[in-house]
């Protein structure tokens, strides 16, 4: 096993752990805290696949602002911890299965080809940052600038609603 | 034995730099609070510390000593598992952040076992430098927010409260207010930002007028009053504030953990002296145009005159220690003076680490000035200035100096 490999595993296990840990915890802000673990986790693994701008910008957006933002609403809320209720009968049967058949499906992409797991892990090239960047403002640029606008309605969507209790 | 040694030399070479740096790095900062009381105590026209030791130098020690043996009781409802960990974090990212940072242009004269002995811990080809910064200071916040959220007491609920808020109200001008210096280095790496400014600049002329500070005065404006916020520091310490809520975050904190958060506030004030001196100030260049080489003696000639000024204040101290310490301390200065006159090679290689340290000396004394003489923001007023003036400000930046670039080039 090389070593960018078991770095591999290892910020997977943390990643799956966080997501697990995020469901499992009562607290709000321990949910939170696991999602800052896989946020961060899953911005090592793109490290790893050379994309160590997407790596940067996954830490300061998901991982610093938006997580942020969470553990403050909570904390202004102070919301207390979560009571557990027990699954329900609709949710648990077909939640069941959809798990399994992804489990499968996983398995089975997996099974087909081992090697798609080491392929995953290709260190030393760097994806450069300039790439991106005329990917972005050339080939994909409706895309991009279609995305930003609807970004920008739901930031007016958000000041609207804000100024509406106001009055 | 040799083998294993040769094999591994990258992996000893970085470990051997952490804890040096590390090393470095927790000594300057206690030196840090002892430059701070003293400046602050003569602004206020007072002594500051003047017992331990010759001039108080010996007061960090104390206090360290201090936080190591006193109680560090845990109080009763926190929440065990972050109140524990927030003060880990604050101070395991804020050392994180300087491992980054790229302390002389040049590795040293000799080599380890082929590898190149940088003065950064970093690799120096690290392309994301800027952003894997603003990735850790991102992420620092949670220390404190954790921290007041944690205590389950209301005064440092509503610190950590503040913290957050005042984080997310100035990351965005302190990301987008850097921006300029990128579009001009066409790069996220320190160092190539610090080349882009070794070109001349304003009016074609060398050394100082090639520094981004012309070019951004108002990103440079922007990122360091959003730095300071961010680092939670005077006029910006509402986190903390003393007068209304005992002491903010960290109320519920003794001890150690206590020290912790006090370290990591202080390294946080380093990076972010660091950063302005490599994107605005030039980082390692000279202020001085190449051609000036009599310039290349300027650490000897203030390092001999300060020694044999301390040797002087020295053999008149008040106690038997202080006639003993402070004329070593200056015979030490003296002799490294003299020592850069005497090897060219080795005052050749301080030159880059000399104009460094000496910025990032002059923005912790502005850190240190502020304190002393501005009175706190108002919670309305801090917001208002981070939406309402910095935001728009940074942003018109970006889009001028885009347009600039455009018009005439990066240069």
């Amino acid at each position: 096993m090389t070593l960018p490999l078991a770095v591999f595993f290892v910020l997977a296990a943390v990643a799956i752990a966080g997501a697990v840990n995020l469901i499992v915890q009562k607290h709000p802000i321990h949910s939170a805290l696991s999602l800052i673990v896989v946020m961060v986790s899953l911005a090592g693994l793109y490290l790893l696949l050379g994309a160590e701008f997407v790596a940067a910008v996954q830490i300061i957006v998901y991982g610093g602002a938006i997580m942020v933002l969470f553990v403050f609403v909570i904390m202004l809320l102070n919301a207390g911890a979560e009571e557990h209720t027990n699954i329900s009968k609709l949710a648990g049967g077909p939640g069941l299965l959809l798990a399994v058949a992804l489990g499968a499906f996983i398995a089975a992409t997996l099974a087909r080809s081992p090697e798609s797991v080491q392929t995953a892990v290709q260190s030393g090239t760097l994806a450069p940052t300039r790439a991106i960047s005329s990917m972005i403002f050339k080939e994909f640029v409706y895309p991009f600038e279609l995305t930003s606008f609807l970004v920008l309605v739901a930031i007016l969507g958000a000041t609207v609603l804000a100024q509406r209790e106001k009055s | 034995m040799n083998s294993i040694l040769s094999a591994n030399a990258g992996l000893i070479l970085m470990v051997v730099k952490t804890i040096l740096l590390l090393f470095i790095v927790l000594t300057v900062n206690a030196y840090l609070t002892w430059f701070e009381r003293k400046v602050v105590a003569r602004i206020q026209s007072r002594w500051g510390p003047y017992r331990v030791g010759p001039h108080g130098l010996l007061q960090p020690l104390a206090d360290g000593a201090k936080f190591l043996l006193k109680e560090d009781p845990t109080p009763a409802g926190v929440d065990k598992f972050v109140y524990h960990m927030a003060p880990l974090l604050a101070l395991t990212l804020a050392l994180t952040s300087i491992a980054i940072i790229p302390f002389g242009p040049n590795p040293l004269p000799w080599k380890f076992f082929g590898h190149d002995i940088y003065l950064s811990i970093a690799s120096p080809d690290m392309n994301i430098g800027i952003l894997a910064l603003f990735a850790i200071t991102a992420l620092g916040v949670y220390g404190v927010a954790l921290a007041g959220w944690a205590s389950n007491s209301k005064y440092p609920l509503m610190g950590g409260l503040r913290s957050s808020a005042q984080m997310i109200s100035y990351e965005l001008a302190l990301t987008m207010s850097v921006v300029g210096v990128l579009l001009i280095a066409g790069s996220f790496n320190l160092r190539d930002i610090i080349k882009a400014q070794a070109q001349p600049g304003v009016f074609g002329w060398h050394g100082i007028f090639g520094w981004n500070v012309w070019r951004q005065i108002v990103g440079f404006f922007c990122f360091f009053i959003a730095a300071i916020a961010e680092t939670n520091r005077a006029p910006f310490d509402l986190p903390e504030a003393e007068q209304e809520l005992v002491a903010g975050f960290n109320t519920e904190y003794a001890s150690f953990k206590f020290a912790m958060f006090f370290i990591a506030e202080y390294t946080s004030m380093i990076t972010v002296s660091c950063l302005c001196s490599i994107m605005f100030f030039g980082g390692w260049l000279s202020p001085f145009p190449d051609s000036w080489t009599f310039t290349h003696y300027l650490p000897s000639a203030i390092l001999i005159p300060f020694g044999l000024w301390v040797i002087w204040d020295g053999i008149r101290y008040e106690t038997i220690f202080g006639r003993i310490v402070l004329p070593g301390l200056g015979t030490v200065m003296v002799a490294l003076g003299a020592l850069f006159v005497a090897f060219p090679i080795v005052n050749e290689f301080i030159q880059g680490p000399f104009w460094l340290l000496s910025k990032i000396f002059a923005f912790l004394f502005f850190y240190v000035w502020m304190r002393g003489t501005l009175p706190r923001f108002r919670y309305d007023q801090l917001m208002a200035f981070g939406w309402k003036l910095l935001l728009p400000l940074s942003i018109v930046n970006v889009i001028a100096t885009s347009f600039a670039i455009l018009e005439w080039g990066p240069k």
